[in-house]
Formats: C-alpha cells, structure tokens, sequence
C-alpha cells in the first residue's frame, strides 16, 4: 500500500490555479521531493495533503486515509515542519514538546521517554529547559523537526526544512532527515527550492513549476536527460587551432571559444581529459587552467522550464556558465 | 467532540505563560487599580441619586470596576490567539487531531481564569482601600459570574482575532468595542441616571447584567432580578461559545 497517492489534485485562488491536476504516488519509507521555484504550489500541495486546505478538486489518500472524508485519523498519522516558524517561543524547548505530545493523547510515562529520545535525535538534549525565544534559527528548526517526530508519524512532510539556515546547519539538518528516515522507515515528503538538498536527500524528485508535476524521477534518473559534461579551458596561444583540432574528435559535442576560453561539451570527461592536453601539447598550446563540471539538478531544471531557479547574478561568470549550460542540454 | 485532555493542555499552556510574564499582570491591573484608587477615593462623598446612602459610592464602584477588569482583560484574550497566529503557533495547534471546538473550549478556559485571577486581585485591593466583603459563600458565588462575563468578551475576542490578522486592526477594533460597553455598563454610575434613549443601549450590554448581578450579590443592591442577571449572561455566554466556534471552524489558518 502506498503512503500517499494523489489523483489529479487541483486547487484555485479565485482565477489563479495554484496546484494543476497534479497526481503522484510515494511509497512507505520513501524520501520524496517537490522541487521548485517559490511560488509554484508546492507549499499548496502541502496544506492540502495536511488538511488545512481543501482542494477545489482531485483526490487524495494519505496512510489510508481518503482526504476530505476522515481528517482526524490524517492528522494523526501525519507529522508537519511548516515553512514559517510554529513554535511558542514564550516556552521552553521541552514545554514546547509537551504540549505537542500531550495534543496527541501521548500517556505521561510514554511522553517523558519519547521527549527524551526525539531530543537525543536532534541534539538538542541539554537545551531542553531554555526559553525558545533563546535559540538559533537551526536550533529552533531542530526542535521543529523533533515536535515532528513524537506521536511516531508515518508521513512526515517538511516544507522548506532549511531555508534560511548556513550551510553547516543545513548539512547536520539533512543528516538528522536522513538518519530518521532510515532508522525509523518514517515516509517523508520535502518541498525545497535548493537543488543540492532534492539531490542530496530524495529518493525521488517531482520538479514542478506553475502548479505542474513537469518531470518525476530519480536524480540520477533526472540527470541522464542530460547530454554530457562540461570542461572550461583557458588558452595561452592559437585557440583557433586547437578549437579544430578538438572539433575532430568523436567524443566532443560541441566547442564554444569565447576569448581566451573554450568550452567544451563532451560525454566522459574522466577518460578524455589527458588527450585534450596530448592534443594542446602537440599543437604547441599551452593550457593555463582547466575547469570541469557534472551536470546538476539545477541544469535539468534549466532544460525543463527554460529558466534557472534562483535569480541570475548579473556577473559575467554567471552568464557565461548560464550559456554553457543552455548548450549542454541541446 | 469535547476532548478535556485538548482544554487542559490548552489551559496549562496559558497558565505558563501568564505566571511566567509578570509583567503583563501588573499591566492589566494598573488601568483598573487606578480607577478604584482615584474615582473610588475621590467621589467617596457624592451622593447619587437613587443610591442608598448606606451603600456609599465606593461600595457601588467596586463590582463594577471588577467588571471592567473581566472586560478589558476577556476582551485582549483574542489578542494571544493573533500573536499565535503572527507565530505560526496557531498552525501547529490546527494540524493536530484535537476537535476545534475543544481547542476554542481550551482557549476560553485559560484566558476566562487569568481574567477572574485579575478580577480577585482588584477585589483584594479594595479590600485593602475599606470594602466590605459579604460572606465567603458571596464571594464564592461570584466568582461564577466573573466565569460568565469573562466567557462572554473572551468570545468577542476570539471572533474578532478569526476575521482579523494584525496586532494593530485588533486593538483599535476592540477598544471601540470594549470602551462604549465599560461606560454603558453602569459600572461607574446608576444607569437609571442617563437619558432615556443612551439607557436604551444600555440594556443591549451584556456588562450591564454582568456588573448588577455582582452588585447583587456583594453589596445586596441590584437593579434586576438575580436570576433575570444571571440567565440572560447565561444564554449568552452559551451562544458566543457556539459563535466563536463556528467563527473558528471556518477561518483561514494559513
């Protein structure tokens, strides 16, 4: 039985179609992603397979459960970390907890033990008795993820887990998802904007953009829409001569000299890389720097909506990787 | 569905909070102190008519500074549910299994005990400035009024903090509110002094039963019928419980 299966699932603003007849399915234990840019429904999505929303129309089945018709029995299975904060920070950590457990009808002894554990889990043990208002951002963030865990979820929805964290909380925060996520089968669904983190965490990944599921997939799945890696050279000497010369070879799809740069599109850059300098150092050119990358999520998503998902910075680099890019996914 | 564990959870958290924020009793006792200090004081000596002289004015102020009190303190409850909602708290209380009306039932029981807390602490105080309090039983007793009256303006707050977002829109709507119903209630005067048409409006306020049944019951002078009081707070306070429900039911959380 699936965890969550969702039939055409649609919801309106009025005239604005926040969520188009998306349907998926995750399956018990999965770690699902919905990737995209702000704004193209996946916090919709969620509110509405959380049950603060209803959907204009499409059905839904969360750990059995059909939406619109049995919401207590949801509520209780499900776990949400909500974009916004949703703590009270006129409490402490540890009252905080209570609260939510005894909201679930978790007994006293029973309580106690499983506060005590979904601590441990995110570290945050000995600053139980403190003040929410006193923490971090990562440390309100982790106590979030922990008031999750205590009525033992099946499903667990995060919605933008680490946006607005540094990246060393981001990374111990991904950690603590993964490890719940393997240690206690927990099924979860994340939202995130953050290409690494779908990459990083998602078994699988839905890319959506304008209320639309436009891709579903592995990331590896995803990422072998793609047509070959990218190297960046920069040349001291003829960069027409060797620009032809590499031209030639079968495994190069492409070359893009710009200045004193020359881009090249090709597939397995690993085994090739030593015949491009054979090449450079029998034509008499000297290569001054190398660059290389594998294609990201963010690439495919490029391919897919025609556009980055972040705002471009306006500097040169940028819009020369942007125009690599575009090349790579021809 | 009544959950008693949902209200008590909800209760606890208010109580919590309430002892652990000193800061807020005393600012919600000073507005009333100072009104039993210096109205009560200073108009110790006038005479109202209609008024037996063997109550005394500050013996009629201090039922209805007690209901002022339940007022203005009811009335700000659904000011923490707008902090709650601003904190995203509400969210959280909203996507767990508790039945709504068990969560309205909770949010009334906390705030409707800090407001009859507030309203004993005045009382205490104007013991201490020469009220004579009847009876234990008296006094017992009217706590149960303060119970009603808090009931009723915790549930216009909390209809108003459903419609409204913002801190600001909620204190302005609610003084405009809370202000004419203080100074229809008769807690300052004999209502039976105004003209005819303002005494009119009079009968339309709740805190007019609210203080004439305290009055009744702590210095043995009413207007109406104990009884008359006490089942027209009761009827309403039971109707703006199923109001705020309904109200709450179908809010925008997000």
């Amino acid at each position: 039985m699936s965890a969550i299966i969702v039939k055409e699932l649609t919801k309106k603003f009025g005239e604005f179609t926040a969520v188009d007849s998306v349907s998926f399915s995750v399956e018990p234990g999965e770690l699902f992603g919905l990737l995209g840019p702000n704004g193209a429904g996946k916090t919709t999505i969620i509110n509405m397979l959380t049950t603060l929303l209803l959907p204009t129309s499409g059905e839904a089945e969360i750990a059995g459960y059909g939406l619109g018709r049995d919401p207590d029995s949801i509520r209780t299975n499900i776990g949400i970390i909500f974009q916004d904060p949703s703590l009270d920070i006129g409490l402490t950590g540890r009252e905080n907890l209570e609260f939510h457990a005894m909201m679930y009808n978790i007994r006293s002894n029973e309580r106690k033990k499983r506060i005590q554990e979904v601590f441990d889990v995110v570290g945050l043990t000995d600053k139980a008795e403190i003040l929410v208002e006193n923490y971090s951002g990562g440390m309100k963030r982790r106590l979030e993820i922990a008031r999750g865990l205590i009525h033992y979820p099946k499903v667990l929805f995060l919605d933008e887990p680490t946006l607005g964290l540094d990246a060393q909380t981001r990374r111990s925060i991904w950690e603590y998802i993964r490890n719940l996520n393997r240690n206690y089968g927990t099924c979860v669904i994340l939202t995130t904007h953050y290409m690494e983190e779908a990459d990083f965490l998602c078994d699988r990944i839905a890319i959506i953009d304008h209320g639309k599921i436009i891709a579903l997939d592995t990331p590896s799945g995803l990422k072998s829409r793609l047509l070959g890696d990218c190297v960046s050279l920069t040349i001291e000497g003829r960069i027409d001569l060797i620009a032809t010369a590499l031209g030639e070879k079968e495994w190069v799809r492409e070359v893009i000299p710009d200045g004193k740069t020359l881009d090249l599109i090709l597939s397995d850059y690993e085994k090739n890389i030593p015949e491009i300098f054979q090449t450079a150092s029998n034509l008499g050119v000297r290569i001054s720097s190398i660059n290389f990358s594998k294609p990201s999520l963010e690439d495919v998503f490029i391919r897919l909506t025609g556009s980055t998902i972040r705002e471009q910075e306006g500097s040169r680099k940028s819009v020369r990787q942007e125009r690599m890019r575009r090349r790579m996914l021809r | 569905m009544i959950q008693a564990r949902v209200i008590y959870v909800l209760w606890r958290r208010e109580m919590i909070k309430y002892f652990r924020v000193r800061s807020r009793i005393a600012g919600a006792i000073g507005m009333p102190a100072f009104m039993l200090i210096f109205q009560g004081m200073g108009f110790r000596k006038v005479e109202f008519p209609g008024l037996p002289a063997s109550i005394g004015y500050f013996q009629y102020l201090v039922p209805g500074i007690i209901g002022m009190t339940l007022l203005f303190t009811a009335a700000y409850a659904g000011m923490s549910v707008i902090m709650d909602k601003q904190f995203g708290f509400l969210k959280e209380v909203m996507v767990t299994p508790a039945s709504r009306i068990s969560i309205v039932l909770g949010m009334i029981s906390g705030s409707a005990t800090t407001s009859i807390i507030q309203a004993l602490i005045i009382m205490l105080m104007s013991v201490l400035l020469g009220f004579r309090l009847p009876l234990i039983h008296a006094v017992l007793f009217s706590i149960v009024i303060m119970a009603l009256i808090s009931m009723i303006f915790i549930n216009i707050g909390l209809i108003l903090s459903s419609l409204l977002k913002d801190f600001h829109g909620f204190s302005t709507v609610i003084n405009f509110i809370a202000f004419p119903l203080f100074l229809l209630s008769g807690a300052l005067f004999p209502v039976s002094n105004l003209p005819a048409p303002i005494r009119i409006l009079s009968y339309f306020d709740p805190l007019t039963y609210g203080v004439d049944a305290l009055r009744g019951i702590l210095i043995g002078h009413c207007e109406f019928s104990i009884v008359l009081n006490i089942s027209i707070l009761l009827t309403l306070s039971i109707l703006m419980v199923c109001a705020s429900s309904y109200f709450f039911q179908r809010a925008e959380i997000i």
